[in-house]
């Protein structure tokens, strides 16, 4: 039988809610990862294994791993370092399982691999000597200097995108070993020079299905299509009633689909425009964008979704989640087209993945 | 024998640690790294680079604060205790 997991992080620690049977509610865990900050989780099919990544005020960075749907978890964060010298690693931003290796964003913008299950990291050196780190510089944007995602491509172990807030997206084709800018076409709507090579404040990026070449990107400054792997940006904003937001969600099979919860002005408080919260909805790659809020509170809903706090599931119809600042978690089994609340009452939400199990 | 004393949330985080533990040692530096050949992965949650104490971790060496480098004297007791902080 079919098993629905959610694996969601929060300011004070993971948990793992599962969809009851024949419509009975969601089931939701204790606290996991010892009560820990947690910023993502992710699921590695290939080992059954749930990954956690986070950061403690006092024990530093680590990464969880669970290989029991969350019943024990080991961690570590032996070698997540940039040496005596370099500064100190207070938490992990995002996790990702790729091609039987473990990669680990963190903060101060890096990027960490561990090739033994997450055991021991070591550091993937060539992003932080990108000269842009040098000149103009990496500086922090409101949420830090932060190495917040990871896209491997699904096929090709050599190929890689992260992105980091206020720097912009980076690209691998050489397993790590040189990256690239890749920002032509992202305004930088902060700075008086609007198109510079890097500085641009990607908040999410994520793969069109079946297209590693198509990526979708939410940014402080609009949201974005690429179909030369981040070669060159369109701005797909039109339509949005902001230009601003964190989290955007891909459809699992149609490449055109994706989703976004635009927020008010970064400036305005970064929260549900008018306290009516909404996702938006796109099936031709950004031309046009669909409201989705039928379920969802209208008014007074003045809540923020952070950058990893949306999912979607592999089903058919996919299924949808996003989490708030607030510690509400929304779901839709049809693809946005209605929403219900799936658990309340959680810590501040900031990581959300869905899990089929079959 | 050194006494040292471990706060009960790092006790949870590492499989077979104890709350207080004798060991030979002449530093702090020293009786973490007896404490991490006992129970693997518990330095790491300590000491920072540097090395360090991590920024939010107290080392108290006879109720004295204490870094890593500290001397310890035989019967020296080590609290580690977790800065007050969190929200």
């Amino acid at each position: 039988m079919t098993r629905n997991l959610l694996l969601v992080g929060t300011r004070k620690g993971a948990f793992i809610l599962e969809r009851g049977r024949n419509g009975a509610a969601w089931s939701v865990s204790d606290p996991l990862c010892e009560g820990w900050p947690i910023h993502d989780l992710q699921w590695d099919p290939t080992t059954s294994s749930i990954y956690a990544g986070g950061g403690s005020a006092w024990f530093g960075p680590a990464v969880f791993r669970s290989d029991d749907l969350g019943k024990t978890w080991s961690h570590s964060s032996e070698g997540m370092t940039y040496g005596d010298d370099g500064p100190k690693i207070p938490t992990v931003w995002n996790v990702t399982p790729a091609h039987g290796s473990i990669f680990a964003g963190v903060e101060p913008a890096g990027l960490f691999r561990s090739d033994d299950g997450g055991k021991t990291w070591a550091h993937v050196s060539a992003l932080r000597d990108h000269p842009s780190r040098e000149n103009p510089g990496w500086s922090p944007g409101a949420g830090g200097l932060i190495c917040h995602t990871i896209v491997p491509h699904p096929t090709d172990t050599a190929r890689m995108w992260v992105a980091i807030s206020a720097v912009g997206t980076f690209a691998t084709e050489d397993a790590g070993a040189t990256w690239e800018a890749r920002n032509q076409g992202v305004v930088d709507c902060n700075s008086p020079n609007p198109h510079p090579e890097t500085g641009q404040c990607v908040h999410k990026l994520v793969m069109a299905a079946g297209e590693p070449d198509s990526l979708y990107q939410q940014n402080h400054c609009g949201v974005y299509r690429s179909a030369d792997a981040g070669g060159s940006w369109t701005d797909i904003s039109k339509g949005l009633p902001s230009e601003f937001g964190f989290v955007m969600g891909a459809h699992p099979r149609d490449a055109a689909t994706a989703w976004v919860i635009p927020l008010s002005h970064p400036e305005e408080g970064r929260i549900a425009p008018d306290g009516a919260l909404a996702v938006w909805r796109t099936r031709d790659r950004g031309d046009s964008w669909e409201r989705q809020d039928n379920g969802l509170p209208q008014e007074h809903a003045f809540v923020g979704v952070l950058r990893e706090a949306m999912a979607v599931d592999r089903g058919d119809p996919a299924a949808v989640y996003f989490g708030t600042s607030t510690g509400q978690l929304y779901g839709s089994n049809d693809e946005g087209d209605s929403w219900n609340l799936v658990a309340d009452h959680l810590p501040p939400i900031w990581g959300v993945e869905a899990v089929t199990l079959d | 024998m050194v006494t040292v004393i471990l706060p009960r949330s790092l006790v949870s985080l590492i499989p077979g640690c104890q709350r207080t533990t004798e060991v030979e040692a002449t530093t702090v530096a020293e009786a973490i790294d007896r404490l991490d050949e006992q129970t693997p992965g518990l330095r790491n949650r300590l000491v920072d680079s540097g090395p360090m104490i991590r920024q939010h971790i107290n080392v108290f060496v006879d109720a004295m604060p204490a870094a890593l480098d500290a001397p310890l004297r035989p019967d020296s007791t080590v609290h580690i205790i977790p800065a007050v902080s969190g929200g």
